[in-house]
């Protein structure tokens, strides 16, 4: 069980992360909750291809024989971080527009203004 | 919101070891941990640097304008297409690997096993890095200054007198 | 405002269930040992010999996985393009 501790990290970070996006009213805080969520996707898919005692999948100057972590689960948490990237400064320049439009970034508030 | 004569002095200095820093990150991509996207990404924060230290104005006058940065990243994506269309030209399908020991441009045959690295191999896998790296250099840096131009900021005869204001805020408490 | 003060319990229950559900993998799995490994070993044998490239993880990304390296570039530049889109009024 304890040997598992990264499974059960991420299932919390998961679970802030939901709690930030359901939760808070302020967007900044909920897209601060999606790159939390990213993070926790990412650290369990680097989890799932851990080999024990492997060392990092590149052979310049790599020991004799060795044993290396799966090299696919890093490379699809490479295009997250890039994607993840790109969407969260989207997310943002939206933010600013609404600030620049309704004056507010509360979620509940805005909805208010607009009707 | 003033950046004193330090911050702007070790900024200079700074910025050309950042690039060169993330230079040696994205050709070195094929042979340690590092490639296109990370060291765009260390460019990048070198642009940053520079943004922070001058004034968005500032860096309009002295520096490379937005639009310019916009055909850093087209030139980087195209790159990338064309890069990979030439495996369909001169070899046999979409993403092929050409220039692999070919002995040209990065051809030199690899090493199986553990090899302490060659930079010139791996064929059109540093090709396709420098390409990524130039695009995602170029694309953060369009988001890092829209977002800088987006600040409101203050005029030069502000800027001028803003160092009284301070002090005498300061004076207060 | 005193109404959102409150938060839903609907919210309250999704997010506990949402967590647990996602502790299931700590029962199932072993850290350490994955199950399935025959492609990433696949790779890590054949990647010299087939791309040149000592770094594994840019052979897949640049070369075995190409187009899916594409499809992330092309992610990027309209993400960009967008952010450009939105400023541009205030430039």
């Amino acid at each position: 069980m304890i040997a598992n501790l990264p499974f059960i990290a991420v299932a919390l970070l998961i679970g802030i992360a939901f709690a930030m996006i359901l939760l808070k009213r302020n967007m900044i805080k909920m897209i601060m909750g999606l790159g939390i969520l990213e993070g926790a996707v990412n650290l369990f898919l680097v989890s799932l291809g851990y080999r024990e005692d492997g060392i990092a999948p590149i052979f310049t100057s790599a020991p004799a024989d060795p044993t290396m972590v799966m090299p696919t689960v890093q490379a699809l948490t490479l295009t997250n971080i890039v994607i993840g990237v790109a969407t969260t400064a989207l997310m943002l320049v939206f933010v600013m527009l609404i600030y620049k439009k309704y004056g507010t970034v509360n979620a509940n508030e805005m909805r208010r203004l607009k009707e | 919101m003033v950046t004193g004569l330090i911050g702007r002095t070790a900024g200079r200095l700074l910025v050309p070891f950042i690039f060169i820093f993330g230079f040696y990150i994205v050709a070195h991509g094929h042979l340690s941990p590092g490639g296109g996207f990370q060291g765009g990404a260390v460019i990048a924060t070198g642009v940053a640097l520079v943004l922070v230290c001058y004034y968005y104005r500032e860096c309009m006058e002295h520096f490379i304008e937005a639009k310019n940065f916009k055909l850093i990243e087209s030139a980087g994506l195209i790159l990338f297409i064309c890069t990979a269309l030439a495996g369909l030209v001169l070899a046999s399908g979409f993403f092929f690997n050409w220039l692999n020991a070919s002995g040209g441009l990065f051809g030199n045959a690899v090493e199986y096993g553990a090899n302490v690295g060659d930079l010139f191999t791996a064929g059109i896998i540093p090709v396709l890095n420098f390409a990524v790296g130039i695009e995602v250099f170029g694309g953060l840096s369009v988001v890092l200054l829209y977002m800088f131009a987006g600040l409101k900021e203050t005029t030069k005869e502000e800027d001028d007198a803003e160092p009284h204001n301070f002090a005498q805020t300061e004076e207060l408490p | 405002m005193a109404r959102c003060s409150v938060p839903p319990k609907l919210a309250i229950f999704l997010i506990i269930a949402v967590t647990l559900i996602l502790l299931l993998p700590a029962f199932g799995l072993s850290f350490g040992h994955p199950l399935a490994s025959g492609t990433d070993q696949y790779y890590i044998d054949h990647s010299q010999e087939q791309t040149g490239s000592n770094n594994v993880v840019t052979a897949i990304v640049f070369d075995f996985r190409g187009f899916d390296t594409l499809g992330e570039a092309t992610v990027l530049f309209i993400a960009v393009l967008g952010v450009a889109m939105f400023f541009r009024r205030t430039h």
